[in-house]
């Protein structure tokens, strides 16, 4: 039985077809395009509605420049929010618990920040590698540690949200096995793991759009450094 | 009352006899542009009877989600069916 744990993380296959690409493909299913008229249906103005205040959320500290990745942003919201949250549907996929999927998202577009930065203003984004008023003998050692924090924030991106998403399905699976082989012999043990699945359960939904909210964030915050 | 004499071929699937059957499904366009537009008219004929309305409910939402389950199901089988409870691993 412990050797079954990991086995829900394993990309799925049928019939040799990577079904990850079918769970990938799930989300575009689910957004209706806005149509030209006037009044669209209620699902389309509800998606309209939310993807208008996030991003004039999220996009109003930074400056005009850096409006042009509104539309990136917005994509990838959705896209990370619709994907954590069927995976808890269940027998899905997540693919979001791939690391290889995450790092996909967070490696090229961090270094896309980082690259505008230093082709815009150059010293600009050297100078965010130097806190202000630090004492001077620190300045070497302070210039290091900023650079490793900068190199590390992709990694920190992508595992982040693995992480998250891998914690969250494993405990779900664990508590519930555990209910379920408690069921019959000691049922009072077995109802409190059932009220500690029901509460892990609405923790997982939280953490499925909030860790989706903070990568994008965080990919802001960059953005805003650079732009 | 009788209904004009239409060609099998561009008959309705459920108004196509059982014997008819073989006639209609060698006369439809199994190219894949064929293919890909009955795709789309069929998410056409859901999304309109289903979503675009103007009071659309959760049940147009919850029935995708449902299939979408179901085939997950469906697809994990063979992975899943050894998790049974057994006597003797």
């Amino acid at each position: 039985m412990t050797m079954n744990l990991f086995n829900q993380f394993l990309s799925p296959t049928f019939l040799g077809l990577p079904l990850i690409a079918i769970a990938l493909m799930a989300p575009c299913l689910l957004y209706p395009s806005p149509a030209p008229w006037w009044q669209s249906n209620r699902w389309t103005t509800l998606q309209n509605w939310f993807i208008g205040s996030f991003i004039k959320q999220i996009l109003s500290p930074i400056n005009t420049k850096g409006h042009s990745w509104a539309l990136l942003l917005a994509t990838l919201m959705v896209f990370l929010i619709t994907l954590n949250t069927l995976g808890l549907l269940p027998y899905t996929f997540t693919p979001t618990t791939q690391l290889s999927l995450n790092m996909a998202f967070a490696v090229p577009l961090w270094l896309a920040t980082v690259i505008m930065g230093f082709r815009n203003s150059p010293t600009h984004a050297l100078g965010h590698l130097l806190p202000e008023g630090t004492p001077t003998p620190l300045v070497p050692t302070l210039i290091i540690i900023e650079s490793i924090s900068l190199l590390i924030r992709p990694l920190a991106l992508g595992v982040r949200l693995t992480a998250n998403l891998t914690a969250g399905h494993l405990l779900i699976q664990l508590v519930s096995s555990a209910a379920f082989s408690l069921l019959l012999s000691q049922t009072t043990a077995a109802s409190l793991a059932v009220g500690l699945l029901l509460l892990l359960t609405i923790l997982e939904i939280a953490v499925a759009m909030i860790q989706a909210y903070v990568f994008v964030l965080l990919l802001s915050l960059y953005l805003q450094e650079n732009v | 009352m009788a209904d004009r004499p239409v060609p099998v071929v561009e008959k309705r699937l459920m108004d196509v006899k059982l014997g008819e059957l073989g006639t209609w499904m060698g006369g439809r366009d199994f190219t894949p542009n064929g293919l890909l537009s009955s795709v789309r008219r069929g998410y056409e004929r859901y999304y309109n009877k289903y979503i675009n309305v103007k009071k659309g409910g959760i049940g147009g939402l919850a029935m995708l989600l449902a299939g979408y389950i179901t085939l997950s199901y469906v697809w994990e089988y063979n992975h899943i069916k050894h998790d049974r409870w057994r006597k003797y691993h």
